[in-house]
């Protein structure tokens, strides 16, 4: 390959747009939901969720995964709203008589083996904070995981797996486009239905609309994997039956190594001594399968994602916080952690704060995303609101694939 | 380049064999025309080419297919992807990543060509079909005329020395066919690329053909050039059956060709009376013209897209009307809101004074029926038995007819126990039309009816459509058929971008536009013939052959 030329990145006085490479991104949302999960100050979480907030709206593109990052967003509301309720109707708080009572629910006296659950009780401030602030902290790991993929696209960021586990991302590629066709075949043949006098509602009516609906589905895959297969997909290359065997052998191994490594680290009554080793091990034949396993792999990339300037400056700023907060360094353990018990106003340590600022520096470091020239899409009939539309052409299709009826 | 020697392909639990005996040759840069009518096999002989039959369908296959040297029973499909490039009926479901570029690059990538060549092939292949504007364009969003031009490049980027196309116009209209054939003929005559197309409208693409290959019922394959293979075929398009009604020699393929033989004809002609508007088997049961259906300022839009832009529009009893226009025109979102099932923003529809999407779904059918553009859609029982028992609880006790009489009016003794998914296209339409008229509704709507009907299929389907307009329904027809359109309306509409653009008499719509004139009608203009039936009406069959123009009387 010739040189490239370099017409990307920060030394251009005019940023031209170009999508960031997706691993970028990803490194750059891990780093601040690793900061996330060290801390329940609210404060430092919600300059964390601003954070997010300011690089979505500067970096997105037009697409449609990218528009996702609401539905994180409700979700993580719901994981807080759960978080809360479930303290206050299950966790009653025993010492209440220390703490701020809000008011008591009706007690429900539960039997003796299940001693240590009780439902109802009083529903203290102490007990209510605490919760708000556990749910605070997961929401903020959602909103974390959202904010990668409304930033970066999933299906390029599959295409970086290592070539042995290619299958695996087309698989998850492919499956990730069966829901919305999904939806679509519903709703057209529920519209159909109507043209026959049914209602649409009702067990008899799941039928109607179920049978057509997973016919056309699974005519859809049978031809996907047709074409799939007259295009080259899954073409041997040069690879042995040995080789193929050495692969598995030391994917299944590494894999074994990596769980009992982990386990090691996590669980204290596991010695030190047996995890590390485990971990190590592991890594390494995992790492070895998928060399092994990528030299047989014949296939190019098309314009692969450059990792330049850009993408060097997002990681790195997603890295910060996490450093600084995994660390511990420049700040009191219990400013980041404020306690519930006796109630606190959470304060904002300093250096905490800085660090998760220098993540919003994503918002300017990476280049604006490429928005393509939007047209009006051409639309006919509410059978196809998007152009879409499989039954623009199911009519000729023969009866099973391939096999004319 | 492609060679069968003996191919017999039987399949599994198939009563015979679907090609039988088939030795066939053809040879580097030609492009192969396979014709046959409906359910035979010839998608299956496609199929062949790469491998995908047997090695993806399953059955047996007995002889021998070899493609530029290689033999198939040794080769599945993916290690034949750098010689043979398939494009299916429908690109959508064949596409699997999301934009225009990377669909290009997918094969290329299985075939690990460089990065740079690949860069420089898409390049390439989005300027050869005129797609480069549409490069970063979400595959989904692309009308179906692009769809297919993409699906064409996605596999000419592996630089395929064959290229097999299975009915790449059928979902098209005029000119976008056109736009593909043209891409195609292109890649044949400056490439050298080998084509092996199936097409049930050979009207749009005889003219291109080198030779053609014809697959009969019983599974045997005969080949030849265009002009002696077409004298014979069961199939053939409106230009070949007045070549031959008139016994022109050699057989003229093109409007062009046909016209330098017309002057005869065309002279006889003239010193007739005008033809009949159209072909009619019965006098209409009531009287014609009385008014069944008036909507106003119709809108219909989603989201910012107006799909129907207050359209007006009167149906009269007795009536058939074609609604055409291109891909994406707002045809089927006219139909759908007429029924009342689709939505409708603005503006007022009424039959009989009502308005069909106030009623229950039960009671609108009774006033506008509609067979959706996939009929399938409304099947969804084990056997056809079970299919017409419940379509004759939906109708109601009040039906005069069940439905297994209406459908055997259609089509007549389809086995009791066959599923409905093993019906042929033409079979599962009839299905469908007699399943709506069993609610005997007052207008019918039929959304893409001839889509995958060979031309006898659409010959009976026009003596359906006549046969309903007889009894005094109105029906309205939505597609891109120009030639079913010439024999089977008397009222013609065009729409663009949710417009009406023209309405009226199917002669005069038609005949006035170029894209959208049948062949018989660009032969004999300026005389106003549509159909090869409206000459054969007006002169008998002795005179129309006669070579030599006679004096008249």
């Amino acid at each position: 390959m010739t040189a490239r030329p370099r017409r990307w990145g920060l030394t251009d006085g005019r940023r031209v747009p170009r999508p960031l490479h997706p691993i970028a991104w990803w490194v750059w949302a891990l780093g601040l939901a690793t900061a996330a999960s060290r801390t329940s100050n609210p404060l430092l979480l919600g300059l964390l969720l601003g954070v997010l907030g300011v690089v979505i709206a500067n970096r997105r593109s037009d697409a449609p995964w990218a528009r996702a990052f609401k539905y994180y967003l409700y979700l993580a509301l719901t994981v807080v709203a759960i978080r809360v309720m479930f303290r206050s109707v299950f966790g009653g708080d025993i010492d209440a008589a220390t703490m701020h009572v809000w008011f008591r629910l009706p007690r429900v006296p539960l039997p003796s083996w299940a001693a240590g659950v009780q439902l109802g009780g009083p529903v203290t401030a102490e007990g209510t904070l605490s919760a708000l602030y556990d749910g605070l902290l997961l929401g903020t790991l959602v909103c974390c995981v959202g904010a990668a993929n409304a930033l970066a696209n999933p299906k390029r960021a599959l295409r970086v797996l290592p070539g042995a586990l290619y299958e695996l991302g087309v698989a998850v590629v492919v499956s990730l486009s069966v829901a919305p066709q999904l939806v679509e075949s519903v709703q057209r043949v529920r519209r159909a239905r109507k043209l026959r006098g049914g209602t649409g509602v009702g067990l008899h009516a799941l039928r109607e609309v179920a049978i057509p609906v997973l016919e056309d589905a699974l005519e859809r895959s049978l031809q996907l994997a047709a074409a799939m297969d007259s295009r080259g997909y899954g073409r041997t290359g040069r690879a042995s039956r040995r080789s193929r065997r050495v692969t598995g052998v030391l994917m299944i191994a590494g894999m074994c190594g990596l769980c009992v490594g982990a386990s090691g680290l996590l669980d204290p009554s596991v010695p030190r001594l047996m995890g590390l080793p485990a971990l190590a091990g592991g890594t390494l034949a995992c790492a070895a399968g998928l060399v092994i396993g990528g030299r047989r792999v014949q296939r190019s990339r098309y314009r692969p994602d450059p990792w330049a300037g850009a993408e060097w400056l997002v990681a790195l700023s997603g890295l910060v916080p996490a450093a600084v907060l995994v660390a511990g360094f420049g700040f009191s353990a219990g400013s980041v952690n404020p306690s519930t018990y006796p109630l606190v106003w959470p304060e904002l340590p300093a250096v905490p704060a800085l660090a998760i600022l220098v993540a919003a520096v994503a918002a300017i470091a990476a280049p604006p995303p490429t928005r393509p020239a939007r047209t009006q899409t051409q639309e006919e009939g509410p059978s196809r609101p998007k152009q879409s539309d499989p039954t623009a052409s199911a009519g000729e299709r023969p009866g099973r694939l391939g096999v004319p009826a | 380049m492609i060679d069968f020697d003996h191919v017999t392909v039987t399949y599994a639990d198939a009563a015979g064999p679907v090609l039988v005996d088939v030795s066939l040759h053809v040879p580097e840069g030609e492009l192969v025309l396979v014709v046959g009518p409906t359910g035979v096999g010839k998608s299956t002989l496609l199929g062949t080419v790469n491998g995908l039959v047997p090695h993806f369908t399953g059955g047996t296959l007995a002889g021998r297919v070899t493609v530029d040297g290689r033999d198939t029973r040794t080769h599945p499909p993916r290690e034949l992807a750098d010689v043979v490039g398939v494009v299916g009926q429908d690109p959508l479901s064949g596409f699997v990543t999301d934009t225009v570029e990377e669909e290009l690059a997918y094969s290329m990538e299985q075939l690990a060509v460089p990065p740079d060549v690949m860069r420089k092939r898409v390049e390439e292949t989005l300027d050869l079909l005129g797609i480069a504007e549409l490069r970063d364009r979400p595959l989904h969003q692309l009308s179906g005329g692009q769809q297919q031009r993409v699906a064409i490049g996605s596999v000419l980027t592996a630089h395929p020395r064959i290229l097999v196309l299975d009915e790449p116009t059928s979902a098209l209209d005029p000119t976008a066919a056109e736009e593909v054939l043209a891409a195609i003929t292109r890649l044949v005559h400056d490439l050298g690329v080998t084509v092996l197309l199936a097409e049930h409208r050979l009207e749009r693409v005889v003219q291109y053909a080198d030779r053609i290959v014809e697959v009969r019922a019983d599974g045997t394959v005969s080949d030849g050039p265009p002009a002696s293979m077409l004298a014979t075929t069961t199939v053939a398009p409106p230009v070949i059956e007045l070549g031959r009604l008139a016994r022109w020699d050699p057989l003229p393929l093109s409007v062009r060709d046909a016209r330098r033989h017309a002057g005869a004809l065309q002279a006889r002609l003239s010193g007739r009376p005008s033809p009949l508007p159209r072909h009619r088997s019965a006098a209409p049961a009531r009287a014609e013209g009385s008014l069944v259906l008036s909507a106003r300022n119709v809108v219909v839009r989603y989201g910012p897209v107006v799909a129907v832009r207050g359209v007006d529009l009167d149906l009269a009893s007795g009536q058939v009307t074609a609604v055409m226009g291109r891909n994406g025109s707002g045809k089927s979102s006219l139909l759908w809101a007429l029924q009342g099932s689709g939505p409708r923003q603005a503006g007022t529809v009424t039959v009989n004074g009502t308005d069909p999407a106030s009623l229950p779904p039960a009671k609108a059918r009774q006033l506008v029926g509609l067979v959706p553009q996939t009929p399938a859609d409304l099947l969804y029982l084990d056997t056809l038995a079970q299919e017409l028992a419940q379509a004759d609880r939906e109708a109601g006790g009040d039906a005069t007819l069940t439905v297994r009489e209406l459908l055997d009016r259609l089509a007549l003794g389809i086995d009791d126990n066959i599923h409905p998914r093993d019906l042929s296209e033409g079979q599962r339409l009839a299905l469908v039309l007699a399943i709506q008229l069993s609610a005997a509704p007052l207008i019918l709507l039929l959304d893409e009816p001839t889509r995958g009907l060979d031309y006898h299929a659409k010959r009976s389907l026009a003596g359906i459509v006549d046969l309903l307009a007889g009894e005094g329904r109105s029906v309205v027809i939505a597609t891109h058929d120009v030639e079913f359109v010439a024999s089977a309306a008397d009222r013609v509409i065009v729409m663009a971008a949710g417009d009406v653009v023209a309405d009226g008499a199917t002669a005069d719509v038609l005949v006035a536009s170029p894209a959208y004139a049948p062949q018989v009608a660009k032969i004999l203009a300026p005389l106003r013939y549509l159909t090869v039936d409206q000459v054969t009406a007006t002169l008998p069959v002795d005179q129309v052959s006669a070579t030599l123009p006679e004096a008249v009387p």
